[in-house]
């Protein structure tokens, strides 16, 4: 019955209840949209910018972050990758050899830099293969090259032709090699499309004389956002005088501060959202307590304890939220589902800047419980501290004054 | 003869949150035997209410003693004094005194509920009291499609379900047109009878005042005349 009494007061006030249901809905669905948005934008940017290159996590030479010569390299021992791949969340262990060098087509020259990989791991981090625009991918074991469509161009140079690499290796040694180019691959933003040069790691490791050394490991886990906790704990197993282990929040903190500013500004939106929700579902709190002050001196003068009624009125107040959050989330669920497997493209100079950092140029939606979840703690959150209006309300209603009306 | 239920003795009341002190009464001394049927009349603002209240334990005095039912109600707290209102009292006020969104037996089921009584009980009770008030074919009504008549009685059925010792009426019949009023004190008289309860009630109509056995009188605060007839 106390259930009952709880559910005909909300609906005393059709109008009201609809209204204070639908902008407490308003409000979840928006923040649900809102948040879904910038998880799976942010989710796509970092994957793609971590597949990009950097992988999620890179082990090298202690100093070789901060100095990036052949002379920070590391000897590129099996039991080492072995012991790497079998740590908790490691998907893949990517080695590469980076260093630069003179490239040189029939009649220009230009600085490179050259990338010594394993083509099938490497294809497994950053997808290269798909990357491919003309010719055929590199085998292990070829002495050939991969080389940037920009690059190419300006060296008027096209799959079958010979590439020369002048530079210095390992320790001072020359280094010079005579490639044919076996493919072109494009890359979307223009430092990498205009310089970069890949070959089997074997071959780099020859032209350099590095022996069996490399200068990285890049690591793809399952986890994203475990990847501090991944760092932490491989770290601690590989000897940290001889190795330095980096996320990628490490190795583009510009990526991270974006991604803080960004988040931010989506957050004193949504704080201003419900702000405005609140002191509208406060406004319902004060009419539904004064308009009932009567009714209430009766209750209690007639024997009604005050905890009874502030229950009852409480059991509103949860109707009253819980109904718009799950409205909100019932709202929101089928159109961030829709919008998750078909999301929405993005057109002109904004699917250009999609593209140069490697994404596909569309507003993703993420369907994680948690963005839904948040919603329904903030409104609880809030109902709960406004709800304390009501409740002191009851507590100091004197049934004498408010019968004298 | 029966025993004294109600006894009170230099009631006083003064409203102090006006500019001026208000004396709502002036050293009240009374003695209430059980089953009386008691009408307190008096010019409005002769402080009826407030001795009903008081009585009710619904507010303090401001000096005096009030002992209702061996009960001192001076030394009860607000906790304990909703617990005594809701086991020893029936309260019927002038109006609006019913829940809106309930009907009416579930108005007249609610302060048994109060009470935790078993759901049979309480609604074998209910229908039962609204018969006995002549509401039996108006139980699933809500008070806004009841009379102002109707609602009083649902009032008084409901005063009386949870079997309380005193029923205090604050002028239950102001709102009454004069047949309705009548019909309700002659209900009331014999609800009286019937329940075996204390009725206290207060009115400034004449008409309803000659279905009262005892009348007590009060002007500004204190007893002018006190008659029981024969
Ligand atoms: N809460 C209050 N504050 C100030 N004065 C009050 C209050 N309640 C009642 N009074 C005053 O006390 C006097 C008695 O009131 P009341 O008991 O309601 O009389 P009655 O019921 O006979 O009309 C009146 O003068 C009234 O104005
Ligand atoms: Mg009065």
């Amino acid at each position: 019955m106390y259930l009952l009494l709880a559910w005909r007061n909300i609906w005393r006030n059709r109008r009201r209840t609809l209204i204070t249901l639908a902008s407490v809905a308003f409000a979840v669905f928006f923040s649900c949209m809102m948040q879904s948005m910038h998880t799976a934008a942010w989710g796509n940017l970092i994957d793609n910018a971590v597949r990009f290159y950097t992988g999620y996590i890179q082990v090298h030479q202690q100093g070789y972050w901060n100095d990036k010569t052949l002379d920070n390299s590391f000897e590129n021992q099996p039991a080492l990758q072995k012991k790497i791949a079998g740590s908790p969340h490691i998907v893949t262990v990517v080695p590469r050899l980076e260093s630069f060098a003179l490239a040189s087509g029939t009649d220009r020259t230009k600085g490179t830099l050259v990338i010594g990989i394993e083509p099938e791991k490497e294809d497994g981090l950053t997808n290269l293969r798909n990357k491919m625009r003309g010719g055929s991918y590199l085998k292990t074991g070829e002495k050939k090259v991969l080389l940037a469509e920009g690059l190419a161009h300006f060296l008027k140079l096209s799959p079958k032709d010979t590439l020369v690499l002048i530079s210095q290796g390992y320790h001072g040694s020359n280094a010079a090699g005579k490639y044919e180019i076996a493919g072109i691959v494009k890359f979307p933003s223009p430092q990498l499309n205009d310089q970069v040069v890949y070959l089997p790691l074997a071959e780099a490791q020859w032209l350099y004389d590095t022996g069996n050394r490399i200068t990285s490991l890049s690591l793809l886990v399952d986890d994203p956002e475990q990847v501090e906790a991944i760092t932490e704990s491989l770290q601690q197993e590989l000897n940290a005088t001889q190795f330095e282990v980096m996320s990628w929040q490490e190795m583009m903190p510009e990526l991270v501060q974006s991604f803080e500013i960004d988040r931010l500004g989506g957050e004193i939106i949504l704080f201003i959202l419900y702000a405005v929700i609140g002191f509208g579902i406060f406004g319902t709190f004060l009419m539904m307590t004064a308009e009932r002050r009567y009714e209430m001196g009766v209750m209690i003068a007639i024997g009604m304890s005050r905890l009874k009624l502030q229950a009852v009125m409480f059991l509103e107040i949860i109707m009253l939220a819980l109904g718009g959050t799950l409205l909100g989330v019932l709202l929101s669920l089928p159109v961030i589902f829709y919008l998750h497997y078909n999301p929405i493209p993005v057109t002109g100079n904004l699917a250009e800047l999609y593209q140069n950092y490697g994404m596909e140029p569309v507003i993703p939606f993420s369907r994680k419980a948690t963005i839904f979840l948040r919603q329904a703690y903030i409104v609880a959150i809030i109902t709960s501290v406004l709800g304390i209006y009501p409740i002191w309300f009851i507590q100091r209603l004197i049934p004498v004054t408010a019968l004298r009306n | 003869m029966p025993e004294v239920v109600i006894r009170t003795s230099g009631l006083t009341k003064v409203y102090q949150e006006t500019k001026v002190p208000v004396k709502a009464l002036g050293g009240v001394d009374l003695e209430i035997r059980e089953g009386e049927f008691t009408a307190v009349v008096g010019p409005s603002g002769s402080g009826k209410s407030t001795l009903l209240h008081i009585i009710g334990g619904l507010d303090y005095p401001t000096q005096g003693q009030v002992e209702v039912g061996g009960h001192h109600l001076n030394e009860l707290n607000d906790r304990e004094l909703i617990d005594f209102r809701l086991e020893h009292i029936g309260f019927v006020f002038q109006a609006f005194n019913l829940i809106p969104v309930l009907t009416a037996k579930e108005n007249v089921e609610f302060i048994m509920l109060l009470q935790k009584l078993p759901a049979k009980e309480r609604e074998a009770r209910a229908v039962q009291l609204l018969q006995e008030v002549g509401l039996g074919d108006r139980m699933h009504n809500r008070p806004s499609e009841l009379s102002g008549g109707q609602q009083q009685r649902v009032a008084v059925a409901r005063a009386l379900a949870s079997r309380p010792q005193f029923i205090l009426a604050d002028e239950p019949t102001a709102n009454l047109d004069s047949k309705a009023a009548a019909n309700l004190l002659n209900m009331m008289a014999e609800m009286n009878q019937r329940e075996k309860a204390t009725f206290i009630f207060s009115t400034h109509d004449q008409r309803v005042i000659e279905k009262a056995r005892r009348v007590i009188t009060l002007e500004d605060g204190v007893i002018v005349s006190d008659v029981t007839k024969a």
